[in-house]
């Protein structure tokens, strides 16, 4: 790995704002998570919000029979005039009759059965047993009291690895839900680097999951999982610190550090990935053009924020305002500050209507933001993209980091194409 | 505890949120935990608005909850007004601040704010979105509307359009215009585009304009009892009731002056030859109460449908519901559990679905064509051009887009002659949608399916028939044979009719025999 020139970011002081967020809880991570898994069940316990969040969050309904499903708590739950456990029992009990396919069953906690203190890790022990062994029940908290947005994926893996089985095999565990196209091609790079045996988490199916143990190596794909991250050290297994296998340098960088800890030099890595590199690189070379000299800023989403702001300063030319994130874990974050130059804005949390204002006074050329932002503030006449696409496309990798540009890439072009028609409706500003 | 897949409605202070998002100069304070935010999506992406909702979310955290969440709400109460600079301030909790019981209304009660300030009761647990905005309506009303002198000449309020109503907006636009050809101004049209003032002269009308019961029969009816405002009871779906809406307000306002009618087309396109084939449709029918009533009149007298089905998800319409299901011979269906309504639609078979966007969807796995006519909506029931439900122009969109998903009159014919025509086959569906026609899978694929399932056993995809009576294979072949469009009835109607006859099998007599009894 190359020595970055200088500290970069590492130093700058973090703007730490607490106030109104306009983000999404944890419980959203379930829209990609049950696709990911497939015999996995998501059962949140929770209120009609909950589950008119999964819906709006989906936005168009998948209707090819989703395999999530919500426990709406009713007054009798609370008023204790039901047993909540067993109105749980029996709800599950029918879902699981109604659903034979079903191997893993998580119970995903909200913020109505935080704050009732529903304890829904004794609810899985004792579903456990009772469905034991065709299904496996884990629980974790979805809730917004506790989550943000990509937190819930943190949280769903976390809640896993604990379960794994053992192993003393010198093994490379790649985590992170990744869409299965990406997965393919980051194990065929693997494979052909010389790294292996591969292991995913989350595995595609129960009976695929990982050993692990103290000789596993881990590499993080996403930059959102310092829970599982802990978890995983806490079963002995030991990190491989990268930046983020984003765009056609972060990619570089990910596969030298983990080729580096089987033993494999950088020489043999430039030489498997020349090909695809040069292909990332010209890719990426379309939609610079567009995003060259241009100005962004981040507001706060996924945690994949500052590796973004990373890909898009160093590959695309742009110039960072404020890179905010909703945690900043330093750790897992430090690979990816020291490559970014000093200058923008670091900040985590949000207080929304400040922000909005430091939007305003810096009129960026690109403004990353909620889908709840996104028409107003080009109703403001500030170009947009909204950063939930940012998880739902496969963006990691060679293959991708010219979709990863384009995805930035699209919106100036757009208004570039729409430029005689806009409405640009400047009074909205004021 | 219940389980949900799907929701028709969301919670209760998202009805809320619309009747404030539709207003001016109102802003909202919720106490909630971060994710709740959530909801401004729907106003921003779904309906394309270009302001944020006017909505302020406390966003505790878990860490809060032993501390102080109270102090966050007064803070984020105090922000807002500074900020905002509203005339008035809605205060309310959602699900989860509901447990903590911090009384967000008692807080801002004690803050002296210099705007009134009004504290909504939502009970997350118990009701759902359209009480939320029924409620949010009702409580500005009792809070802002002043008695005062009528208006010299007569004008009215209308009553009911909120942020994300399905075709509110252009509903507005078209019975105020008709309302003003009849020489009747709107002296505030409510929550849409009011503000707090105007709902504070809203006394100064001679009756009310009631658009949607959903949103807002409480307030008429609370208007009606304290400001002696009678308020009209029809719904102007359709030309029929549309009519009999303009025969209302004449009663009310006195009214004398003619409406043009030369814009409604609906009579004389459902009239033409062309519609024939819309002769005895059997359509099924579910959404919100108001819009499901209105449509099942519009769709059997209107356009020669047969209404096979009907219900709503809002058990708050249930009873004018059931007594109008009795009306048309049917039992209505009255639930919120998407899976129960997939069910009812699959026991009717019809040949459309009338419903919303998650009919839409059961239709699409069952393979039979759905019109949208009522909320829960889609980014797709905001259309950029002018399209009411209601009034005279409301009435010829109601016959364009209910006709739309059909396969066209003559090109049911001709899939009938030549249905196994490999390119111009039933299954590839309307030839205006321009969906691709797949080829059909050749006899062998089809025995050899058949042969797997044993010959007499229908597919899994179709419904279940009752336990006693066989489908033999030839009538099941024979039954294949028949137009998608119309399979679940023939099949249903067959098995019926073998059951009323003590069949024990289905012959292709039997199927032929059911064709020529239940004939039309």
């Amino acid at each position: 790995m190359t020595t970055p020139p200088t500290s970069g970011c590492t130093d700058t002081p973090v703007l730490r704002e607490r106030g109104q967020r306009e983000v999404f809880c944890g419980l959203t991570g379930i829209i990609w998570l049950h696709r990911k898994m497939q015999d996995a069940f998501f059962l949140v316990v929770g209120s009609r919000t909950c589950a008119h969040l999964l819906q709006s969050a989906a936005g168009v309904m998948i209707f090819a029979e989703p395999r999530f499903g919500t426990a709406i708590l009713e007054e009798k739950d609370l008023a204790g005039m039901a047993d909540a456990n067993a109105e749980l029992d029996r709800e599950v009990a029918r879902l699981l009759e109604r659903r034979p396919d079903i191997r893993q069953l998580f119970l995903v906690g909200s913020c109505p059965s935080e704050v009732i203190k529903l304890d829904l890790s004794r609810a899985a022990e004792r579903l456990s047993e009772i469905h034991a062994p065709r299904v496996r029940v884990l629980n974790y908290s979805g809730s917004g009291i506790e989550t943000t947005f990509t937190e819930g994926e943190d949280a769903c893996l976390a809640a896993m690895v604990p379960a794994l089985p053992k192993t003393e095999a010198r093994e490379l565990l790649m985590v992170g839900a990744l869409p299965d196209v990406v997965e393919d091609q980051a194990l065929a790079l693997l494979d052909q680097i010389g790294v292996g045996p591969v292991r995913c988490l989350p595995a595609k199916r129960a009976e695929l999951d990982a050993a692990i143990g103290p000789n596993t190596r881990y590499a993080l794909t996403q930059p959102f999982l310092g829970d599982t991250h802990a978890a995983l050290q806490r079963r002995g297994a030991q990190r491989i610190a990268a930046p983020f296998p984003f765009g056609a340098e972060g990619t570089t960088l990910w596969l030298k550090a983990v080729a580096a800890e089987f033993g494999i030099g950088p020489d043999t890595v430039d030489a498997v990935v020349a090909a695809p590199r040069a292909r990332a690189e010209k890719a990426i070379a379309a939609a610079a053009a567009t995003l060259q000299g241009k100005r962004v800023f981040f507001m706060p989403d996924s945690q994949l924020e500052i590796p973004l702001a990373r890909f898009l300063t160093r590959e695309c030319g742009m110039q960072a305002i404020e890179i905010s994130t909703p945690f900043l874990h330093a750790e897992l974050h430090r690979p990816e500050l020291e490559l970014i130059a000093k200058g923008p804005t670091i900040s985590e949390g949000q207080d929304v209507d400040l922000q909005l204002d430091r939007v305003r006074a810096t009129r960026p050329d690109l403004t990353i933001c909620g889908l709840g932002l996104a028409n107003p503030l080009e109703a403001e006449g500030l170009a947009t993209k909204w950063a939930i696409e940012l998880v739902f496309t496969p963006v990691h990798f060679y293959e991708q980091a010219g979709d990863l540009a384009a995805l930035f890439a699209r919106p100036l072009r757009r208004r570039e194409i729409l430029r005689a028609s806009h409405p640009n409706r400047m009074e909205a500003a004021e | 505890m219940k389980l949900a897949v799907w929701t028709y409605e969301g919670p209760p202070h998202v009805g809320a949120m619309r009747v404030a998002t539709g207003m001016r100069d109102l802003h909202m304070v919720l106490h909630a935990p971060q994710g709740d935010t959530y909801a401004d999506l729907l106003f921003t992406m779904i309906e394309r608005r270009d302001h944020r909702p006017p909505v302020s979310y406390t966003t505790f955290q878990a860490r809060d909850l032993g501390a102080d969440t109270a102090g966050l709400f007064m803070t984020a109460a105090r922000d807002a007004h500074a900020r905002f600079d509203p005339q008035a301030l809605l205060v309310a909790a959602s699900c989860t601040a509901e447990l903590i019981q911090d009384d967000p209304g008692g807080l801002a009660e004690t803050m002296g704010l210099p705007v009134p300030v009004i504290p909504l009761e939502l009970p997350s647990y118990q009701r759902k979105e359209n009480f939320g905005a029924d409620e949010a309506f009702l409580q500005l009303c009792r809070a802002l509307a002043r008695p005062m002198a009528r208006t010299e000449r007569v004008t009215c309020n209308i009553l009911g359009p909120t942020a994300l109503g399905f075709r509110h907006r252009d509903d507005l636009a078209e019975i105020t215009g008709l309302l003003s050809e009849m020489g009747i101004e709107v002296n505030v049209a409510a929550p849409m585009g009011a503000s707090p003032a105007d709902i504070a002269r809203m006394g100064a009308a001679h009756f009310n304009v009631l658009l949607y019961p959903e949103t807002a029969e409480s307030a008429a009816r609370w208007l009606e009892r304290e400001h002696d405002q009678p308020f009209t009871k029809t719904i102007p779906i359709g030309a029929h009731a549309t009519r009999a809406f303009i025969e209302e307000v004449r009663a009310l306002s006195g009214s004398t002056l003619a409406v043009d009618e030369s814009r409604l087309r609906l009579p004389w396109w459902a009239a033409s030859v062309d519609s024939t084939y819309l002769t005895g449709k059997r359509v099924f029918l579910f959404g919100d109460g108001t819009h499901v009533m209105a449509a099942a009149k519009v769709a059997r007298d209107e356009m020669g449908f047969e209404v096979c089905g009907m219900g709503c998800y809002n058990r708050e319409q249930a009873r004018p519901m059931r007594a109008l299901a009795k009306e048309f011979g049917l039992t209505a269906l009255i639930t919120d559990d998407y899976l129960d309504v997939e069910a009812a639609i699959e026991e009717a078979a019809p040949e459309m679905i009338m419903g919303t966007q998650m009919e839409r969807h059961i239709g699409k796995r069952l393979g039979i064509p759905c019109a949208v006519i009522s909320a829960p909506v889609h980014v797709q029931d905001f259309p950029a051009r002018y399209s009411p439900q209601m009034g005279f122009e409301g009435a010829n969109v109601l016959f364009d887009t209910w006709v739309h998903p059909l396969v066209m009159g003559l090109e049911e014919h001709l899939l009938v002659m030549f249905r196994e025509d490999f390119e111009f086959h039933d299954a590839a569906g309307p030839s205006h949608h321009g969906s691709k026609a797949q080829p059909l899978p050749t006899e062998a694929t089809a025995a050899h399916a058949a042969a797997d399932e044993g010959g007499v056993t229908p597919p899994p995809a179709a419904p279940p028939s009752p336990d006693s009576i066989v489908w033999l294979g030839c009538a099941e072949r024979e039954l294949k044979k028949i137009p998608f469009f119309v399979r679940g009835k023939a099949r249903r109607n067959t098995e019926k009719f073998a059951g009323e006859k003590g069949l024990r099998e289905i012959t292709v007599d039997t199927l032929y025999e059911a064709k020529a009894h239940y004939a039309r």
